[in-house]
């Protein structure tokens, strides 16, 4: 695979709350069509490095390119602009609101001022087949009646909707149980295979040994590796996660 | 790749599949205003075999006329509970906007009609100021309506002196309650109805089969539109036969029922079709998924408790309409049978969750219990206890339905 500009790419990044720096100049990129892992243990500024992409705290210091402009992401307006989408790990949906009804929620599509509820549930329908999405029973079932995976599903699928060139997901694995996460996982690819640049958060590394293209690695606000799935094992990835191997210059 | 995968929408098979997917939406916990329903059926038959009087011409007439001021007022309340908020001064909102109103017509000669412009916008102005405690400066709704149901009972005393009551001499505004509509206008308005319901239906299909979208079987349309037509004929038939025990003639549909009708189906219409009501659940449901969907989320509570004021304000009208005068203690008692109403019905106190045909099930259910054993010329503190009893079961079952997961909301 060509890899040609990255859709979003960072250079000396910071961060601080007051006298503590999380972010100690961190490089890191994404590409479309890839799956980028972020791991590193608890602390290593995982969580700072996507609140900053999501807008929400926006960085100090250091470049934010996104499909090779110079942007600013300040506010989640700004990055959902740029199309950024982030599925958290709480999901955010309502329950006593049907699929596609929080698939477009606070984007509703209107007709004379009146809910379009068709042209709605015809594209939410849309989405969910573009991931081949088959376990849910009905798009007009209510929120509150899905499992966990089928919620994740929902959250992923709206960001397909909103028309997302970079997903984010935080830990979109860590509530499931064994057969929802080989769903979930099986959509993240999917995803990515239509073209979006997807970056997932985890602490489950044979996880992301499944689904990874590239694998990036935090440890104390500094990215200490960018590894190819391919050319790299368990043990390292652990290793760099630890911090009992460091690489210097990595790129 | 993506691989065409065929993902149902709720509106596949026929009558008798969607006869099963009700059955099971029931099971599931979406049981809606269903044990409001069979409510009414039981207390019919219940109270049909203790009194002669509870199904007579003059009766059935007058349940809906008692129920309307409670029906409105629960409708109000629905508005709020939707967000998992109370309005507990909605009752005395209603008193101090009617008080304004007498004091201006009385006191002041003031014509009726911009005296009842300023008590509604006084009601408008309270509710704004609710929700603005509430929702931006976070004051919970229960305090915040507490205080206002203590001092607005003050107010109304202030504006109208102790023990003041200031009778109401304007027709037009006592007709609302007192008058009724000729026979032929009873027949006009079930037909404006059947025909309104049955263009929206017939509108709704059309846009879905040209989204290529299935639809559900005519014939449930066909269904819901008899059953409109069969309970709406009977009803106006019946209300149409001369109840009057005099020599003047007393038949009709009551006024306040045409009215009534306007006012739930423009609010149905607001919290089904419109972008407002979608966001109004959202914040019901997870005022946090909502907030970060880009939602208004405290504008839209202090719409809430605009409406909320505005209905109760309504409601106020209808009450001071039936009995003809204003006085001090206007509105007090009537705010927790509205919650019990909208309970009943199938509202959820948990937010999110509740229609205004819940209130309108529930607050006949209410107004059945208070007739039914008024006619059994039981003591009121029984009433009171048997209402007590139906809102703990009520509540009792919403709570048990969310915690099997299901939901009510449409």
């Amino acid at each position: 695979m060509t890899l040609s500009v990255p859709v979003i790419e960072l250079t000396g990044v910071r961060k601080g709350f007051g006298p503590v720096e999380v972010l100690k100049g961190v490089d890191f990129s994404a590409y479309a069509g890839q799956v980028t892992a972020l791991v590193g243990d608890n602390g290593a500024g995982k969580s700072t490095l996507i609140k900053g992409l999501a807008g929400v705290q926006p960085y100090d210091e250091g470049l934010v390119r996104f499909a090779g402009q110079q942007v600013e992401l300040n506010s989640p307006l700004a990055a959902s602009h740029y199309g950024i989408e982030v599925v958290y790990q709480d999901l955010a949906l309502c329950e006593n609101l049907d699929i596609v009804q929080n698939m477009f929620l606070g984007k509703e599509e209107l007709k004379l001022g009146t809910l379009n509820e068709p042209a709605m549930e015809l594209q939410a329908t849309k989405a969910l087949q573009s991931l081949s999405v088959k376990t849910v029973k009905s798009v007009r079932q209510k929120v509150s009646s899905l499992s966990g995976g089928q919620r994740q599903t929902v959250a992923i699928a709206r960001s397909v909707l909103r028309e997302a060139k970079l997903v984010i997901l935080d830990e979109p694995t860590a509530a499931l149980g064994v057969a929802q996460t080989e769903q979930v996982l099986n959509l993240v690819k999917r995803l990515a295979s239509n073209g979006v640049a997807v970056i997932i958060i985890s602490h489950n590394i044979s996880d992301v040994f499944k689904i990874a293209d590239q694998i990036s690695v935090l440890y104390l606000g500094r990215m200490v590796a960018n590894l190819n799935t391919k050319q790299t094992n368990y043990d390292e990835v652990i290793a760099y996660i630890t911090g009992a191997r460091s690489q210097e210059g990595v790129r | 790749m993506t691989i065409e995968t065929s993902l149902a929408s709720g509106n596949e098979g026929n009558v008798r599949d969607q006869g099963k997917a009700y059955i099971s939406r029931i099971k599931g916990g979406e049981m809606g205003s269903l044990p409001g329903l069979l409510g009414i059926v039981v207390l019919t038959i219940v109270f049909q075999i203790l009194s002669p009087f509870f199904i007579t011409k003059l009766n059935f007439t007058n349940l809906f006329v008692q129920a309307a001021e409670l029906m409105m007022l629960s409708a109000a309340l629905v508005f709020v509970i939707l967000l998992a908020e109370i309005d507990l001064a909605a009752g005395v909102t209603a008193g101090v906007s009617m008080a304004i109103f007498v004091e201006l017509i009385q006191a002041r000669n003031w014509n009726w009609i911009p005296a009842l412009v300023v008590a509604f916008i006084a009601g408008i102005a309270i509710g704004a100021f609710i929700g603005f405690m509430v929702a931006k400066i976070g004051v919970p709704s229960f305090v915040v309506t507490l205080a206002f149901f203590l001092g607005f009972q003050g107010m109304q005393l202030v504006l109208l002196g102790e023990g003041g009551v200031y009778r109401i001499e304007v027709p037009a505004f006592l007709a609302i309650m007192n008058n009724n509509l000729p026979t032929w206008g009873g027949w006009v308005m079930l037909i404006v109805c059947a025909v309104v319901s049955f263009a929206i239906s017939i509108w709704d299909r059309r846009r879905r089969s040209s989204t290529n979208l299935i639809n559900k079987p005519f014939a449930i349309v066909l269904m819901k539109l008899s059953a409109l037509l069969v309970i709406g004929a009977g009803s106006v038939y019946y209300m149409n036969l001369n109840r009057s025990q005099g020599p003047i003639p007393i038949q009709g549909v009551p006024i306040v029922i045409p009215i009534t009708i306007v006012i739930l189906a423009i609010g149905t219409f607001v919290l089904d079709r419109t972008r407002f009501g979608r966001h109004l659940y959202a914040v019901g449901g997870n005022p946090e998924a909502a907030r970060r969907a880009g939602i208004k989320v405290v504008a839209i509570r202090i719409y809430a408790f605009i409406i909320c004021s505005f209905l109760a304000v309504v409601s106020g009208v209808f009450h001071a309409s039936r009995i003809g005068s204003v006085d001090g203690s206007a509105g007090r008692t009537i705010v927790l049978s509205g919650v019990a109403a909208a309970v009943v019905g199938g509202v959820s106190l948990f937010g999110g969750r509740g229609r205004l045909s819940h209130a309108v099930v529930g607050s006949i259910v209410i107004s059945m219990i208070d007739n039914g054993l008024g006619l059994l010329q039981m003591r009121a503190g029984v009433s009171f206890l048997v209402q007590g009893g139906v809102l703990l079961l009520a509540a009792t079952i919403d709570a048990l339905a969310r915690r099997r997961g299901g939901v009510v909301s449409r």
